[in-house]
């Protein structure tokens, strides 16, 4: 593990002209992270410099911004690879989304399915058993929920404890000899939990499952290693880690790939083409039908240099530090309630909550008032909002650029908030 | 921006002290509405009698102004004629629908009116109008249910 430092937030900021935002008479406090991130300007300026200077369709030309294209797209493709520790820059698929990542992923195995010569890890059949959580962002759970309706398979899940952690002792009851597919967050969007995966991957393995992560909210702020979480695939999405919207990955071990039927089909992802049949590319080029998002890889690249360069151990000590400083303030608000571990260890920088006798909407509105930006609603996690009580959170989310002042904006104004509404 | 033109008194007293809340018998209509971005949900009753809305009655989950709506529809609304009731509808999602321009007329929609500042806020108006959709599909299907009045 590399030595920690501390980083520098004051020189982070000044890279993010939006921080320095007024809404009405205030600065804008941004506490939404864990929805999207804001982006650097190392990354606009990345997308800027590409369209203005190497714009062109990538693997399709033989002139120089054809040729420059495809090597800033690829030179993205492996800068994500190394960032996550994958062996081959040929397991990186680039997505539009984690949504979508995850969709490829589950319609590989519908695809797979309907075709008796795929290979049997892919193949449904009632009886066969998906795993997930109940702490699952939708885009985890409808594309396993259908996939199992549409299959005859079951869907099972790891349920939470009072504590917000996942209940581990049910572990070898819910991952059996039937089970062909466990498919988990990594760190929860609502409870802000950081998952040990350990167990899960260990069980997984034991009973010949495939496994893989959600990693939608782990990849921007913890160190991610592939190869040492041992698992078979994980999706994550650029835009929460301060790269644009419009492109997300998948990553997933070359034979995996290599036996997974495509998703999307169409031009830049096939071998040979007659009006019969057709013959498909090799992985990565097998799943990226169509022209790609090649300028957000760009940008995505930009992302992962800056996030690099800040040192991912840092930015984990960061959050962390911020966490216990949200908790250990949010607790001194009267009537609210932290849903999701209270405790800074084995949890991320965002923190959902009720506040007693008020709804989120309305929070979140006072908040506005203050030029503190937070999300309210369901987090795309209405299972977990069930197995809590509640209809809907506040979340505070925080990142390299929040501040110990921010967290204080939005002590501060949930007071003000209690006074509208009491 | 202006808190207190969102959050009216009235639509605080209405949020704090709901006007005819809970589920009442007898009804013909029944309706169940959700918000999907934020999960506030409403079930709402109505009881046609004769041309008149003789009582709506409610049970919901929700932010200040999903409430305080419903609860000056209650008002607005039961008691009044089926006519009049639709009118009160169609008034109050064209103030919805007005980005800030309409004021409302005090006449018809007496506390309605109160909630004129919330067409200023895209993010709000769903929840505005979440209870009064619910009073529409209810009444449609209370109507479908009375023999001979399936032309409203
Ligand atoms: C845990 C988790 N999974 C998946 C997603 C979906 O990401 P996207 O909307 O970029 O596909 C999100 C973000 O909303 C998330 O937090």
């Amino acid at each position: 593990m590399e030595a920690v430092t501390k980083l520098d937030v004051e020189a982070i900021r000044a890279d993010f002209p939006i921080l320095k935002r007024t809404i009405g008479d205030r600065t804008l406090a941004y506490l939404d992270s864990a929805a999207t991130s804001q982006k650097p300007v190392q990354v606009v300026d990345a997308m800027r410099r590409f369209t203005e200077h190497s714009n062109a369709n990538i693997s399709r030309s033989v002139h120089t911004l054809g040729a420059e294209a495809t090597e800033a797209y690829e030179g993205a493709r492996a800068r994500v690879a190394a960032f996550i520790g994958a062996p081959s820059a040929d397991e990186v698929v680039f997505t539009k989304n984690s949504t979508e990542a995850i969709n490829l992923l589950a319609y590989a195995f519908q695809n797979a399915t309907l075709d008796p010569h795929a290979d049997p890890r892919l193949r449904l059949a009632p009886g066969d058993e998906i795993v997930v959580t109940e702490m699952e962002h939708h885009a985890n759970l409808i594309p396993w929920q259908q996939l199992a309706q549409r299959t005859g398979a079951t869907l099972k899940w790891i349920g939470i404890t009072d504590h917000g952690r996942l209940d581990l002792e049910s572990v070898p009851d819910v991952i059996t000899e039937r089970t062909k597919l466990v498919s988990f967050t990594h760190v929860a969007n609502l409870l802000g939990t950081v998952n040990p995966t350990s167990q899960i991957t260990a069980r997984a393995r034991e009973v010949g499952a495939l496994v893989g992560l959600d990693a939608s909210q782990s990849v921007p702020h913890l160190p991610v290693n592939v190869a040492e979480l041992g698992v078979d695939f994980i999706a994550f999405t650029g835009h929460k880690m301060l790269g644009p919207t419009g492109i997300g990955v998948l990553w997933a071990k070359a034979d995996l790939l290599d036996a997974m039927p495509p998703f999307l089909t169409g031009g830049s992802m096939i071998k040979t083409v007659t009006m019969e049949q057709t013959t498909f590319a090799d992985a990565p080029a097998k799943f990226e039908a169509g022209t790609p998002p090649i300028a957000e890889a760009v940008g995505l690249a930009a992302a992962v240099d800056y996030l690099d360069a800040l040192g991912m151990e840092n930015v984990r000590a960061h959050e962390k530090e911020l966490a216990g400083y949200m908790l250990e303030r949010l607790e001194t608000v009267d009537g609210l309630a932290i849903i999701g571990p209270r405790v800074p260890i084995g949890r991320s920088a965002t923190v959902s909550f009720t506040l007693e006798g008020v709804h989120p909407h309305d929070v979140g509105q006072v908040l506005d008032a203050e030029a503190v930006a937070v999300r309210v609603g369901h987090h795309c996690a209405k299972p977990t909002c069930d197995r809590f009580g509640v209809n809907a959170t506040t979340r505070a989310s925080a990142y390299v650029y929040n501040t110990h002042e921010e967290i204080d904006r939005l002590v501060d104004a949930l007071g003000k908030v209690r006074k509208v509404f009491t | 921006m202006n808190l207190d033109e969102l959050y009216q008194e009235v639509i605080l007293d209405h949020y704090k002290h709901p006007r005819g809340a809970g589920l009442r018998e007898p009804y013909e209509g029944e309706s169940h509405q959700v918000n999907p971005t934020c999960g506030d949900e409403i079930t709402l009753r109505v009881h046609v009698d004769g041309d008149k809305i003789g009582d709506v009655s409610y049970e919901n989950v929700g932010c200040s102004i999903s409430k305080a709506s419903a609860s000056v529809l209650y008002e607005l609304v039961s008691g009044a004629t089926v006519d009049d009731a639709l009118a009160r509808l169609a008034e109050f999602t064209e103030l919805m629908n007005s980005k800030g321009q309409g004021e409302g007329d005090e006449e018809t929609l007496e506390d309605a009116v109160a909630f004129a500042g919330v067409s200023k806020y895209p993010m709000r108006v769903k929840c505005a109008l979440l209870g009064w959709m619910a009073f529409k599909d209810a009444l449609v299907r209370a109507e479908a249910s009375i023999p001979g009045r399936t032309d409203a």
